[in-house]
């Protein structure tokens, strides 16, 4: 996984709660066998709407994704990530993730961010004003910044120590858990033999 | 301090503690690893680039659920996309030594079906699938969740998870759920009251006079829908129920290992002085049949009720999400729920696929028939409900109501497979998510229990058994084994 230390990308002002992964991705984009190639279905059955956000020349680059409360609840497919990350968004701020979608995020390399509702209110407000606008995400200040003059946004965000200090060193989970290989081999010596096995 | 049932199994699995202060999460085994075709293949191919093997094929087992067409599944996967996927599995698992249950084997099936039917779900294991249903196997006191596929990499790689320790819930129904009204009811209530994001961050405890009283598969309905509130998983403490309907299943311990299992399921319950940092308390008495109006399972109403207005939300938030939840699902404020007209009726889903689920179907829909400009898709969860299904004679009695009788898989519950709503069709589903396109492109879904879908089917809007005339020809009686 990259590094990630700070950002700076046009900001995306999508005005909705419960974005749930079906809507991120549906289903029906979800066969391809790699980790790459999503971006088409990312909000796929809005991007047939020609008002749509990313349909917007202004916001058709944009890198930081700014939702409502309850963004990728539903469905654990990291492919809602990847679709993201394909796309070419780097950060998602919301109020309030998925679990499992924060979860992902943190292990594939985007950025979910954790900001108050207002400064979510407050950045669609700017961003609609001023499409284009951009945003600068910290992650070592753990800081959300855009605009300037009277209407500027700037606060802070939250994100758990450990994925803010995994995406930091860019570090792989897998190796840092195979580092307590011998823990893991202590435990498996004392699972009880009435545990069920497959094979 | 006592601890809850959660505590236990999570104390029971622990690899490493996390230092305290350090804010690292701790390392977990995880006994079952449950895989699928959509979420495993870029896993097994990050195993390949590190040259990784995996570390316990004996704790994995893999099925294909998700693409698989219900109907000639004797053939091959007409979509290349498809079969590409799965036979991306059938390779991965040949080459890692996983064993599998491909299209065709007995026991393929949903894998939330599979894994308890087998008897590998039992009580206090960890249990992870790359499906956010994985829930389903809380039912056992398990404590099981969904992960993404780069968590399926890990698994695979190290047979652990490291994880930070959630807090505790307890739901607690009590009272007793009156006639025809049914565990997905009362899951469905649940959600409405706590909204989609209620639960998040917790593992919730089921439990109350109402829970104890479920059978197996009802418990595993309830469960299932844990993630649809938000909640990393929910579980109910392993009991009697749950010790008789392992007894004796292909992967259940014998003889004195039997005995030693029991011995320690029994000490998995959460202690009289164990504190939960959150409680709900329900009463089952009050609950009738349920339905969703909305694009999210926390949009819900009783049968009874009506479609409701935006402005009668408290939050903005709220009153955005039902305006544009009514739009997108084609409905007027105030209309009645039993005036709503549905073109499909699926009974299916790790929701809703079991036996018990298609012999409560049949039940309703012996001696009546499908409304005319309404269809009726029943679907079981696996190769063995379709079996038993079909040894009780419960496919017959689908079929001559003019329902249709369908091969083993996920089916409509998710817009993957051949079976998918058209834009505009409008269902009544059994199954988990009425997420905009969860079921096909601008398909409409509302998510009921089985008793209100074979009612919904014969009607043609939304029903329960209740407001059916009289059957030509009641229930027949119908073998009651065991899958």
């Amino acid at each position: 996984m990259d590094a990630f230390t700070s950002h700076t990308g046009i900001g995306v002002p999508l005005r909705r709660s419960n974005v749930d992964t079906d809507q991120i991705i549906p289903a029906v984009y979800l066969k391809r066998v790699t980790r790459t190639g999503f971006e088409d279905g990312l909000f796929a059955a809005w991007r047939n709407d020609p008002g749509f956000v990313l349909n917007q020349p202004a916001y058709a680059a944009g890198s930081v994704l700014v939702a409502g409360p309850d963004f990728g609840t539903g469905s654990s497919r990291e492919h809602a990530v990847w679709a993201l990350q394909n796309y070419g968004f780097r950060v998602v701020l919301s109020p309030r993730f998925g679990d499992i979608f924060r979860g992902n995020a943190g292990k594939a390399g985007l950025l979910a961010a954790q900001v108050d509702d207002k400064v979510v209110l407050r950045l669609w407000d700017l961003l609609e004003a001023e499409p284009g606008t951009t945003i600068s995400v910290d992650l070592t200040e753990r800081t959300v910044r855009a605009g300037s003059g009277p209407e500027a946004v700037e606060d802070s965000f939250d994100i758990d120590d450990y994925t803010r200090w995994r995406l930091l060193e860019g570090l792989d989970d897998i190796s840092l858990t195979l580092a307590h290989e011998a823990d893991i081999s202590a435990y498996e010596a004392d699972r009880p033999s009435w545990k069920p096995a497959t094979l | 301090m006592g601890r809850t049932l959660a505590e236990k199994v999570w104390d029971e699995h622990l690899v490493r503690s996390a230092p305290p202060g350090s804010g690292e999460p701790d390392l977990l085994y995880i006994d079952l690893h449950l895989i699928h075709e959509v979420t495993s293949p870029q896993a097994f191919d990050g195993l390949r680039l590190a040259g990784r093997a995996v570390r316990r094929p004996d704790l994995t087992i893999a099925t294909e659920d998700h693409n698989v067409p219900t109907l000639d599944w004797d053939q091959p996967i007409k979509d290349p996309v498809s079969r590409t996927q799965v036979e991306t599995l059938r390779r991965n698992a040949a080459e890692f030594g996983v064993r599998l249950h491909p299209l065709g084997d007995l026991d393929q099936g949903i894998v939330h079906v599979v894994g308890p039917q087998l008897g590998l779900t039992q009580p206090g294991m960890t249990i992870v699938c790359g499906d956010s249903h994985t829930s389903t196997h809380g039912a056992f006191g398990a404590l099981a969740f969904g992960i993404g596929t780069s968590e399926v990499e890990h698994v695979l790689a190290t047979q652990t998870l490291p994880q930070a320790r959630p807090k505790t819930m307890a739901v607690t129904v009590n009272g007793a759920l009156p006639d025809g009204v049914t565990a997905k009811d009362l899951v469905l209530t649940l959600i409405t009251h706590t909204g989609t994001g209620g639960g998040q961050g917790y593992v919730v405890e089921y439990r109350g006079p109402a829970i104890e009283a479920l059978s197996m598969e009802a418990r595993m309905t309830v469960c299932n829908m844990s993630i649809e509130w938000g909640a990393k998983a929910g579980l109910i403490a392993p009991d009697q129920t749950t010790f008789d309907y392992l007894e004796g299943r292909p992967e259940a311990p014998t003889g004195a290992e039997w005995d030693a299992a029991v011995a320690h399921w029994k000490t998995l319950l959460t202690d009289d002085d164990a504190v939960f940092d959150e409680e709900i308390v329900l009463d089952a008495s009050t609950m009738t049949p349920f339905v969703t109006w909305g694009t999210n399972p926390g949009q819900g109403v009783p049968l009874a009720g009506s479609v409701p207005q935006p402005d009668d939300f408290a939050e903005e938030s709220d009153r955005v999400g039902a305006g544009k939840a009514l739009e997108y699902m084609g409905l007027e404020a105030g209309t009645p729920m039993r005036d709503i007209h549905v073109d499909t009726v699926f009974v299916g889903s790790c929701t809703n696929g079991r036996i018990e689920d298609l012999r409560a179907a049949a039940e309703i829909l012996a001696g009546r028939s499908v409304a005319e400009g309404t269809r009726l898709l029943v679907v079981p969860g696996s190769v063995r409900v379709r079996l038993q299904a079909e040894e009780e004679g419960l496919d017959v009695i689908f079929k001559e109501a003019g329902g249709e009788w369908r091969g083993a898989g996920c089916s409509m519950c998710l817009g993957m497979n051949p079976d998918q709503l058209a834009p505009q069709e409008r269902s009544a589903s059994t199954s988990n998510r009425n997420f905009e396109g969860r079921q096909g492109k601008g398909g409409r879904t509302h998510l009921v229990s089985v008793p209100v879908a074979a009612a919904t089917a014969i009607r043609g809007t939304l029903s329960s058994p209740a407001d059916l005339p009289p059957a030509v020809e009641r229930s027949r009686d119908h073998e009651t084994q065991e899958v």
